[in-house]
């Protein structure tokens, strides 16, 4: 059974969580990405972290209005939000979505939202270091992982190795495509490309990055961001491996490792 | 009469600097024909992204084969103009190798001699240069925009480079008094030889011609740059000084924009008041759809570009055949901008409206604005930080505020946002549902 508190119920307590956490549009609806949502909140009772969600009150960041060019709609979204995580008095908040984190973090500031903004993988690397998540006895090396870096964690935001020390403290095969880290390649979802059909051109961005990734013949993909999560997954059944081949979220794979 | 050489020296490199600063006063006006923005913050750390990038050339290596190959040429580019100095003075005084009394023959000869080394290092760099945009054939130089004027500007500039190392080199072999004083000549020695059966005044001829071609060559290649893409060798300084500091998914909030959502938030506000038209007095259009609604950093990008193409090699739109291409935004901007700034000189300092925009079918298409995934990886690529992302943004700011002219899914997608906080059409109140579900 999950434990999910929610802000308002916790405030009315009078009490103020260490924690916001920021489920975004994708981890509250979609249904691949609801799994990532629960693996990750597996993980934060798992470590006893004491968080809440807005739950009916959080909204859209706006971000995918913002990179469809819509900025008045990005705005009201933004402030919406951000008046009433200001109520709450939030100081932290953890996302398992790279593009709320993204614009949580740089583009709320200005409009009056000043939080210290971490993405799940960040969270997750920090409470294994802080041994609240114990993984000294996990040895998955017969599993061959390839992480693919979100643009809006990695190049946007320069965060490449959280979710690889996860990776790695749990002891699998972790392999680099030869376009990783800095010099990776977009899945095809970012800028607000998730929500409408691709240009013509002579593939689909998805199929080539995860043709790319199919050719260390790993396991599992592992994705940080619930879009690439679609992206790859669609990839990888367009090239007929889905019965060879997982596409995972870090906090996913870690909850597994975990037995939770 | 023994003066006309220097008089006739005086006239052409006066000429030639005239003509130069006269295309730069024209590069810095069309540059400020963009928009303001404020980038006069951290200047320590712009100093040490200008120093790393572009003195320190930092991120051309990502590319190591390339990356090298341009560190020879740049450092030889650099060094070898040195001597451009002597050249200079001894035009104008009459005087012949100034600097070897005034150095001594070690020095003089050390500095000549590494001008040499460099001249042939840079000549075989060049070559390479040459070879793969002319037949390895390496894709990036393939590009539908690098047909006609870029293509043979690329290619300009390599056989400028070749003729002037030539020239130094020439210049050197035929100079009988360098030669028999044997300082320096590390590589002219070599050449020297195929001289030999010739008259000591024809040895001498070649090489006041040599000499006078190189240094003639030299102002001829600075007046070029303003039309080539080679602009980079001045502008690759500037750019990565002005170059945005802030984390690379962080796009610009429109102020205006901001304080109309404010107004409508703000229960107090008074819904009847009109805007302040004193302080406004021309309402702000959204986004860009001319090169003058840019700023003046995405147009200095636009003449930095050397058209080299890294960007357009890492864009997982072009990569999978689509139509934009950063480099080609970058490139059309500067055309457009160049056409603006022809026309305002043609009409007596005013831009008279000739019915094209740079967003539109004459340069940028609306098909290339929404083939971006925003990845960045264009930004993250170009050697000298150049920002061909928050053009294309901008643009799809005036194509949704401005004339609400989104794709259709998009439309929806941001429809679901408004109504439901979603960009999916779920309802609000079952945002929490995931909890139950297992």
């Amino acid at each position: 059974m999950l434990k999910v508190p929610v802000m308002a119920d916790v405030f009315a307590q009078g009490k103020e969580p260490e924690y916001l956490f920021w489920v975004g549009s994708a981890g509250s609806f979609d249904d691949r990405a609801k799994k990532i949502t629960r693996a990750f909140v597996k993980l934060l009772n798992k470590a006893d972290v004491d968080f809440a969600v807005l739950g009916t009150e959080e909204s859209s960041s706006g971000d995918a209005a913002k990179r469809a060019g819509n900025e008045f709609l990005f705005q009201m979204q933004a402030m919406t939000n951000i008046e009433v995580m200001n109520m709450y008095n939030v100081k932290k908040i953890v996302t398992a979505c790279p593009h709320s984190y993204n614009t949580l973090k740089n583009e709320y500031p200005e409009l009056g939202g000043k939080y210290q903004v971490i993405h799940h993988t960040q969270l997750l690397a920090e409470l294994i270091k802080q041994g609240k998540l114990e993984v000294e006895n996990i040895q998955l090396n017969q599993k061959t992982i390839t992480f693919h870096d979100p643009c809006y964690l990695g190049r946007a935001n320069k965060e490449y190795q959280a979710p690889r020390t996860i990776l790695k403290s749990i002891g699998v095969n972790l392999i680099e495509m030869p376009r990783s880290k800095n010099n990776s390649f977009c899945c095809g979802a970012g800028g607000a490309q998730m929500f409408k059909e691709p240009e013509k051109g002579f593939m689909d961005v998805n199929v080539m990055r995860t043709k790319e990734a199919l050719t260390l013949q790993p396991d599992v993909i592992a994705t940080g961001c619930p879009f690439c999560n679609t992206m790859m997954t669609d990839g990888v059944k367009n090239e007929k491996q889905e019965e060879k081949v997982d596409v995972k979220d870090v906090a996913e794979i870690l909850a597994e490792a975990l037995k939770l | 009469m023994q003066w006309i050489p220097n008089i006739l020296f005086a006239i052409i490199l006066i000429a030639g600097i005239y003509y130069f600063v006269s295309n730069v006063k024209k590069l810095i006006r069309n540059i400020q024909l963009g928009k303001q923005v404020d980038r006069s913050d951290n200047t320590s750390e712009r100093w040490k992204n200008m120093i790393k990038i572009a003195l320190g050339q930092s991120k051309m290596v990502r590319r190591p084969v390339s990356g090298l190959l341009h560190i020879v040429v740049y450092l030889g580019f650099i060094i070898i103009n040195v001597e451009v100095l002597e050249i200079i003075l001894d035009g104008l005084l009459g005087t012949h190798r100034l600097f070897l009394p005034i150095l001594g023959t070690s020095v003089y000869g050390f500095l000549i001699g590494t001008f040499e080394i460099l001249a042939v290092l840079v000549f075989a760099a060049v070559v390479v240069f040459w070879i793969r945009r002319n037949v390895i054939e390496i894709s990036r130089f393939l590009s539908k925009e690098m047909t006609s004027w870029p293509k043979n500007d690329g290619n300009n500039i390599l056989y400028f480079e070749m003729v002037l190392m030539s020239l130094f080199l020439i210049m050197n072999a035929s100079d009988v008094d360098l030669q028999e004083a044997g300082v320096g000549n590390v590589i002219s020695q070599f050449i020297h030889p195929l001289f030999l059966n010739l008259s000591t005044e024809t040895m001498h001829l070649v090489e006041r011609i040599a000499w006078w071609l190189h240094i003639v060559g030299i102002l001829i290649f600075l007046n070029y740059l303003y039309y080539s893409k080679h602009l980079h060798i001045l502008l690759a300084f500037p750019n990565t000084f002005y170059a945005n500091l802030k984390p690379k998914g962080y796009f610009p909030n429109n102020k205006t924009v901001t304080n109309e959502v404010k107004m409508m938030l703000d229960p107090n506000a008074d819904p009847y008041a009109t805007p302040d038209t004193a302080t406004d007095a021309e309402p702000e259009k959204f986004g860009a759809s001319d090169a003058t609604d840019l700023s003046w950093v995405q147009l200095m990008n636009a003449y930095t570009c050397t058209e080299c193409g890294r960007c357009t090699s890492v864009c997982p739109a072009n990569q999978t055949g689509k139509e934009l291409s950063p480099r080609a935004i970058m490139m059309k901007t500067r055309d457009r901008v160049e056409e603006i700034g022809k026309n305002i000189d043609q009409n007596k300092g005013v831009f008279e409206y000739d019915g094209k925009q740079l967003l539109g079918e004459d340069y940028i298409t609306q098909e290339e604005i929404w083939a971006c995934t925003t990845c960045n990886a264009c930004v993250e690529e170009c050697p000298v930080n150049i920002d061909p992302l928050s053009i294309i943004m901008e643009m799809r700011q005036y194509l949704v505020m401005e004339q609400s002219a989104a794709p259709q899914e998009l439309n929806a997608m941001m429809t679901n946002v408004e109504n439901n906080g979603a960009p999916w059409q779920y309802n609000q109140m079952d945002r929490l549902n995931w909890v139950e579900e297992e």
